[in-house]
């Protein structure tokens, strides 16, 4: 992502800045790391704390499978910048399920069949749960104009619905 | 996306202080379209000054009736605020025509006023654009302009304002508060933005070094008779072709006053104070709306691939201020044509 040349400098002569120290909780964890400036939150996910579960998608906002929930909202991690989260609580798909029951929306897809390959589950429902906690969504048609934000190539539109109204029935 | 220093502004002063001393630098916020804009190199600043823990996040009643929306307010928050749904919900729904619920919780205030063009052409590095490299010529006059302007265009660019939430803000009088180094200064929101020119690299009126630290809405809603009709290629999470703010008082079932402007359609927000007078004093019929329409668009200008967006236009126009009319807004959730 970010070119330097290999005497560690960037190609047009700004000095690389020091790793910065960021503090986060992750999935009730407390991390410390030092990062480049530029390290995404997904990035830092995935690279430094090795939790993969988290998808690397379109990288630009448009797709959705890096969507985690940070301070309990749900954003795209691959816009928000590492550094700028420190101090904040993120929970990623590897910390939704609790003493080793699943989430009721991981269940629920599970239930509805409500993905094909898989890569955009992860973010669909990390999504899901900011759905639930923000309480906006009711019927059907609300679920899917506040879901658009997730992409899924294989389609599995309907049955994401229907699993994301099972999990709204048992909160 | 190359290297760059990140630093924190511990208030507003310090805020200006940093980038005065770093020109090259930019302001940070949600975010959402500034690192996509590096990642894309299209945005290349020496340095980020992290504004995102200014003390900017609170919506205030004004002494005058109306309300001071903190530049950093997320975009989600600001439409699902109590008095903004209530007193301005033609605001609160244009907020929620825009972008994804991740992307408007991350998004602020004042960076949703600064996002930048999605024209192909200004985030391809590979082809001419006067707005990324000044000079360099326009692409899409002659090339893939379907998305593109079809009022207040220049031969030097066709771009699109991409906001949903400003063409609401222009509609409602709003004003942008920014601070500098010269000062602090108020801003009508139809003077914000600007037309393309041939300075199309400068989407604003803000002076170097400036900061956007609110928006003021002045007291009147158009809460009762609104709406935002937003047009687009999918029925979610995509930029408008063609959006219209509505707002009508009526007396009966004349128009006492009116607020029209359009997204999608001109390098900003556009609001054409004729087609408003056109609409005042006369019934609220689809004769009056059609004229309107019509005053609105006496300019416009199609390219080879975006023609459709003027009768577009006319029919959003005339569709959304019959919906403001009847007290039926579009809710951004419901996808009937009607």
């Amino acid at each position: 992502m970010t070119r330097t040349s290999p005497q560690g400098r960037a190609e047009d002569g700004i000095s690389l800045p020091e790793k910065l120290p960021v503090a986060i909780t992750v999935n009730g964890v407390a991390r410390q790391l030092r990062l480049a400036p530029w390290t995404t939150l997904l990035d830092a996910l995935r690279d430094h704390l090795g939790l993969t579960g988290t998808k690397k998608g379109c990288d630009h906002g448009q797709c959705g499978a890096c969507t985690v929930l940070v301070d309990g909202r749900r954003i795209n991690s691959c816009l928000a910048l590492a550094v700028m989260q420190d101090g904040a609580s993120v929970t990623t798909i590897e910390g939704l399920a609790s003493n080793g029951v699943l989430h009721a929306l991981q269940q629920a897809f599970i239930d509805h069949d409500a993905f094909q390959c898989g890569y955009c589950t992860p973010g669909q429902i990390c999504s899901a749960a900011g759905l639930l906690a923000e309480g906006r969504a009711g019927s059907a048609e609300e679920i899917r104009e506040l879901m658009s934000g997730n992409i899924c190539r294989c389609g599995a539109y309907p049955n994401i619905v229907a699993a994301i109204q099972q999990a709204m029935g048992q909160p | 996306m190359i290297g760059f220093q990140y630093s924190r502004a511990q208030d507003v002063a310090d805020a200006v202080r940093q980038i005065a001393a770093e020109p090259s630098a930019k302001f940070i916020a949600g975010g959402t379209n500034l690192i996509d804009l590096m990642k894309q190199d299209v945005e290349r600043p020496s340095r980020l000054i992290d504004i995102s823990r200014l003390p900017l996040r609170s919506v205030e009643e004004t002494a005058s009736g109306g309300l001071r929306i903190g530049a950093l307010v997320p975009n989600a928050d600001l439409a699902y605020h109590p008095l903004i749904a209530q007193r301005y919900p033609m605001l609160a729904s244009s907020i929620l025509a825009g972008a994804s619920a991740q992307l408007r919780n991350m998004a602020s205030t004042g960076g949703n006023l600064l996002q930048r063009t999605r024209c192909y052409y200004f985030y391809d590095t590979a082809t001419p654009c006067n707005k990324r490299v000044p000079g360099s010529g326009c692409s899409a006059i002659a090339g893939l302009n379907r998305m593109h302007a079809i009022l207040g265009t220049s031969e030097s660019c066709i771009a699109t304002h991409p906001s949903d939430m400003c063409v609401a803000l222009v509609a409602l009088d709003a004003t942008v508060h920014v601070a500098g180094p010269a000062g602090a200064r108020v801003i009508a929101f139809a003077d914000f933005h600007r037309l393309p020119g041939d300075e199309p690299q400068r989407d604003t009126t803000l002076q170097d070094g400036e900061i956007v630290t609110a928006v003021e809405l002045p007291e009147r809603g158009f809460s009762a008779h609104y709406t935002y009709l937003k047009i687009r290629d999918r029925l979610s999470y995509a930029f408008a072709l063609v959006s219209v703010a509505a707002g009508l008082e009526l007396e009966g079932d004349r128009i006492k006053d009116a607020r029209l402007a359009l997204g999608g359609v001109a390098h900003k927000p556009w609001r054409d104070p004729t087609a408003e007078t056109a609409l005042r004093g006369q019934p609220a019929s689809q004769a009056t709306f059609a004229s309107a329409a019509t005053i609105l668009l006496r300019d416009a200008k199609g390219y080879e691939h975006n023609r459709f967006k003027i009768d577009l236009a006319r029919r959003a126009i005339v569709r959304a201020l019959t919906q403001a009319a009847a007290g039926t807004p579009q809710l951004q959730s419901s996808k009937k044509i009607a």
